[in-house]
């Protein structure tokens, strides 16, 4: 693995590999050592937690990082071009770790500079370090990935997390549940590449009565501003909300997950039952992009 | 000497592109970047037993390869490419679609970087699907949507 731009890259083996060094850097079976190593975190694109957990992972192995958020004070600023400040930031650091509202920017980037390059973000495309995390926090939880019965809630259009994680947990046979409003469906493109991989999927407006057959469910946050007329988004955001009530009868193994940040998604009743991972998961974010660090930077 | 012989003259040497969709022939051409030193003849809306009405491109002193010639089937299926040498046919095939494409494509997806920095487009192309994947935004779509560059 030279880049990790998007989980169709990725194959089974790889996949489980970095499951693998995840977890033995987690024990602390292996503690990797970046002492003069740099990373560089270009954040075209806010973000908090993303940006943090790659600081945290790069730190945790005494590395260094260089941090540019946002395009202002940038020399991209006075016209430089992409290929320019990539080129130069290369210099400077031993990975490039960005994100960017444009799709397919990290994948240019990587044809462009000779360091490892990871994809944080790539518009409504990818966001494999994402997908990457939850696939550990689901093998931890679980146990194992194949098989699984998955619902994924909420924004399917737009979340390139949801995308994502759909493609890389379809390797493993998973079968699926989408719930989402009606526009907010779980893109064509998305269903075919399953549809072509003889991947189950089935589609739901309500979340209340589809999740008691799940192992997991993956709710992420529907936005106001996706809606047309305030008026549709308030008729509908009940029916995407998570209460503990709704909890009574799952599977005893199940467990909620989240990209974070939440808002009113998941009730904060769930938070104290054995089903809430969002903040483990969060944490799981550290352990994964440690791994994805020290393999890109040639660990085993 | 037949009718449709007359209406599109022999050439000595050089390529026949036949059976294109009819109305796509000026879209080939573009296809083909042919420059000002080959004499190019082009027939549009010609009888076709094989496809009902038909476009006709000859390019004279200019030998094409497959590969060269294969993004044509993206615009247009069932295009045979005929070589000629001293009046005769030494070559005729079938074009098939490449198994990707550069540069000829505009990616119709308005956030992909192909379409905000000077990058050359790329596809993979699925010929039983009929799709093309941009190697940059993974977006797919049918060939269909797809808008030459020209």
């Amino acid at each position: 693995m030279k880049n990790l731009i998007s989980m169709r890259d990725l194959s089974k083996q790889e996949i489980l590999h970095l499951m693998e060094v995840a977890a033995k850097i987690e024990a602390g079976d292996i503690v990797p050592e970046m002492k003069r190593k740099v990373a560089a975190l270009l954040f075209f694109e806010p973000s908090t937690r993303t940006m943090f957990s790659f600081d945290t992972a790069m730190k945790r192995m005494n590395g260094q990082t260089i941090i540019m958020s946002g395009t202002q004070n940038t020399s991209a600023k006075k016209g430089e071009s992409f290929a320019d400040t990539l080129q130069t930031i290369a210099q400077y650091s031993d990975i490039i770790i960005m994100r960017s509202p444009v799709e397919g920017s990290a994948r240019l980037a990587s044809e462009i500079v000779d360091v490892p390059v990871v994809n944080a973000g790539d518009g409504a495309n990818q966001h494999p370090t994402q997908a990457l995390l939850d696939l550990y926090s689901i093998i931890k939880t679980q146990g194992k990935l194949e098989n699984l019965k998955i619902g994924l809630a909420g924004d399917l259009r737009f979340g390139r997390t949801v995308h994502s994680l759909a493609q890389a947990i379809a390797k493993f046979g998973a079968e699926f549940k989408f719930i989402s409003p009606k526009f907010l469906q779980m893109p064509q493109y998305i269903k075919d590449d399953l549809s072509e991989q003889n991947i189950k999927f089935q589609e739901f407006v309500e979340m209340d009565g589809n999740i008691d057959d799940l192992d997991i469910l993956y709710v992420t946050r529907i936005q106001k501003e996706r809606f047309a007329d305030p008026e549709d988004y308030e008729k509908v955001k009940g029916s995407y909300i998570l209460e503990k009530s709704m909890l009574s009868n799952v599977k005893d193994n199940l467990k909620v997950l989240h990209p974070l940040p939440r808002v009113d998604e998941i009730s904060t009743d769930v938070d104290d039952t054995e089903y809430a991972y969002y903040f483990p998961q969060a944490k799981n974010g550290v352990y994964t992009r440690e791994a994805i660090i020290h393999i890109l930077l040639g660990g085993e | 000497m037949s009718v449709k012989q007359i209406k599109v003259n022999a050439i000595k040497n050089g390529t026949v592109i036949d059976h294109i969709t009819a109305g796509r022939v000026l879209k080939v051409i573009d296809i083909l970047n042919i420059n000002d030193n080959n004499s190019v003849m082009i027939g549009m809306n010609l009888n076709s037993r094989k496809i009902g009405k038909k476009d006709i491109v000859k390019i004279e002193n200019r030998e094409l390869s497959e590969q060269e010639a294969n993004s044509i089937a993206l615009i247009s299926p069932n295009v045979t490419l005929i070589i000629i040498k001293d009046f005769e046919v030494t070559k005729k095939v079938e074009l098939q679609m490449p198994d990707s494409i550069e540069k000829l494509i505009v990616c119709p997806n308005s956030k992909c970087i192909t379409n905000s920095d000077e990058v050359t487009s790329k596809f993979k192309i699925d010929s039983i699907s009929k799709t093309v994947r941009c190697h940059y935004c993974e977006k797919k779509y049918s060939l269909e949507e797809l808008k030459i560059k020209i």
